[in-house]
């Protein structure tokens, strides 16, 4: 049944899903939260409003999030080399999943501030607290539920992006499941890998919604 | 403490303004309500004074700043010394009570170590001490907005702005939050603003009342004046509402308002005895404008000398209307 199935490379495989997963988000993260923040403070009636900026800031996060991934991929590789010296392999691959999927979760950010009451924001104003404050203060910990499931839904895409990194060598089981399961007509590998991040995806979801339940207060 | 000098405001895209040509004077210590349908501009109007909203035209004072000329550093200065509590109380749903009243404490500033006491000492003040572990969803109406007041309070504000602060809850919790409203405005000498679209709240706490109507000031003044003699068909028709005395009207009724002690004495008795007039009540209502007893009885009298029996009635202090 698992004639072709090589444990080790399974093994690889999967620690290399894992690497690039939690490499990638924790840069989408950490790039995506300031940026959904400005986007939201930056929009129409907000606190920080101002148009042109939030036009230029909407507009490239669209583009960015217009290009197919596997073509980020490729046009990426200067700016990779650049960033962390290689194209090639899990390191190669981070600086593109990460440019894939920071708009993205800026968005989910921009969506879950949204969601805050008006009301909450305007008492803070009432009190005299200053942009910075009502963010850290108020806005922030009122969407922090929303915030973090936007992480488990981008978590979840980035696990579907590594499956493309093999086209830079970056390998991980999406890759495998491609090489062997597909091209080589090795159908206990795509099997075995498929179930595999099945696990992965269904894992991260359940994790996602236990934070969100614990952190949810309504 | 807070003054209007022909505020106007008008929001762009707005078809009409919001407010026109608003005058009016809330002096320190007392208890102001404003009054008026919704739409009347009741809401820009509180926000005028805390600078959520700048007047279009005119000046608004507050506690001795000019609101619509401070920059943004002016007006967070400002905002820390007026309180302000809401409809929907407006709470942090991810922090317990506590950290919400602490909140302000911080925005503002004050020492880590000086927090914790303080927050125990305003929701003591608000009757809340037992429930500062609780999340805002774990608590009532009545108890979300004590914790909004404690919050309000939590800067030692010299005014306190209420926005339809108990239009969410029902009669008896209504009450007691006025109480406490009241209890404040004596105890620590807070100067209150209140809007409302309820005659019964400005009855019941308010000093003085002004009436909104489609962003104009259409009548203002002491409470009972304007509770009991309303001029203004728009004060009329929310008077009414409240006291039920408006449908009741037949032709030769008369309307009698006591006040004070008089309300409690049978003057209404002995005058018709005297002077052979017979009465009949036709609507009437015995209550309070904030502690101030009073009677409005919708009478009609029939025969006897009923000239003599207003004079007298008249002479007794009470105020005789046509209704």
């Amino acid at each position: 049944m698992f004639a072709n199935i090589n444990w080790a490379d399974i093994g690889q495989a999967s620690l290399d899903t894992l690497v690039m997963l939690a490499g990638s988000l924790g840069f989408s993260v950490l790039l995506g939260l300031p940026l959904g923040v400005i986007l939201f403070l930056t929009g129409k009636g907000k606190l920080l409003e101002n148009g042109p900026a939030h036009a230029a800031l909407s507009f490239a996060v669209n583009v960015l999030r217009s290009v197919p991934f596997v073509i980020l991929l490729i046009v990426m590789i200067p700016l990779t080399m650049l960033l962390v010296g290689t194209s090639l392999g899990v390191a190669g691959a981070i600086p593109p999943l990460v440019v894939g999927a920071a708009p993205f979760y800026a968005r989910l950010v921009e969506t879950a501030l949204r969601e805050v009451d008006k009301g909450v924001i305007e008492a803070a104003q009432a009190m005299g607290a200053s942009p910075r404050q009502i963010v850290f203060g108020a806005l922030l910990p009122e969407a922090l539920p929303g915030i973090v499931a936007g992480a488990t839904v981008t978590a979840i895409a980035l696990v579907s992006y590594t499956a493309m990194a093999g086209v830079v060598g970056a390998g991980g089981l999406g890759d495998l499941a491609i090489r062997f399961g597909y091209q080589r007509f090795q159908t206990d590998v795509m099997v075995v890998t498929v179930l595999l991040l099945l696990a992965l995806v269904q894992g991260l979801q359940w994790a996602g919604d236990r934070l969100v339940i614990k952190l949810s207060r309504r | 403490m807070i003054s209007f000098q022909s505020v106007g405001k008008t929001f762009a895209r707005a078809p009409a303004p919001a407010l026109r040509d608003v005058t009016l004077e809330v002096t320190a210590g007392e208890v102001f309500g404003v009054i008026g349908q919704s739409g009347a501009g009741k809401s820009t109007l509180i926000r005028l004074i805390n600078g959520l909203e700048r007047p279009s035209t005119g000046t608004v004072t507050t506690d001795g700043e000019d609101v619509g000329a401070l920059d943004a550093a002016g007006l967070r200065a400002l905002r820390r010394r007026v309180g302000m509590i809401f409809q929907h109380f407006n709470l942090l749903s991810s922090k317990t009570v506590a950290q919400n009243v602490a909140y302000p404490l911080k925005v503002a500033g004050v020492p880590g170590a000086q927090i914790g006491p303080k927050v125990e000492q305003l929701l003591a003040r608000v009757g809340l001490s037992d429930q500062a572990h609780k999340h805002p969803a774990q608590l009532s109406g009545g108890q979300k907005q004590r914790v909004g007041i404690a919050r309000a309070l939590a800067n030692g504000p010299k005014i306190l702005l209420c926005d339809e602060a108990t239009s969410a809850l029902d009669p008896q919790t209504t009450e007691q939050i006025l109480d406490l409203l009241s209890e404040l405005n004596r105890e620590l000498g807070l100067t209150i603003v209140l809007i409302t679209h309820e005659m019964e709240v400005i009855r019941r706490v308010c000093h003085r009342v002004a009436v909104l109507d489609a962003g104009s000031v259409v009548e203002s003044g002491e409470v009972a004046q304007v509770f009991l003699h309303p001029q203004h068909a728009v004060t009329r028709a929310l008077v009414a509402d409240a006291a039920g005395l408006g449908a009741a009207a037949t032709p030769g009724a008369l309307r009698l308002t006591f006040r004070g002690q008089a309300t409690y004495e049978p003057i209404l008795g002995r005058i018709a005895r005297d002077t052979g007039v017979d009465y009949s009540i036709l609507a009437g209502r015995i209550d309070r404008i904030r502690d101030e007893p009073y009677g409005q009885l919708l009478v009609s009298l029939v025969g006897g000398d009923i000239a003599a029996a207003r004079e007298r009635l008249v002479a007794a202090g009470v105020r005789v209307e046509e209704a």
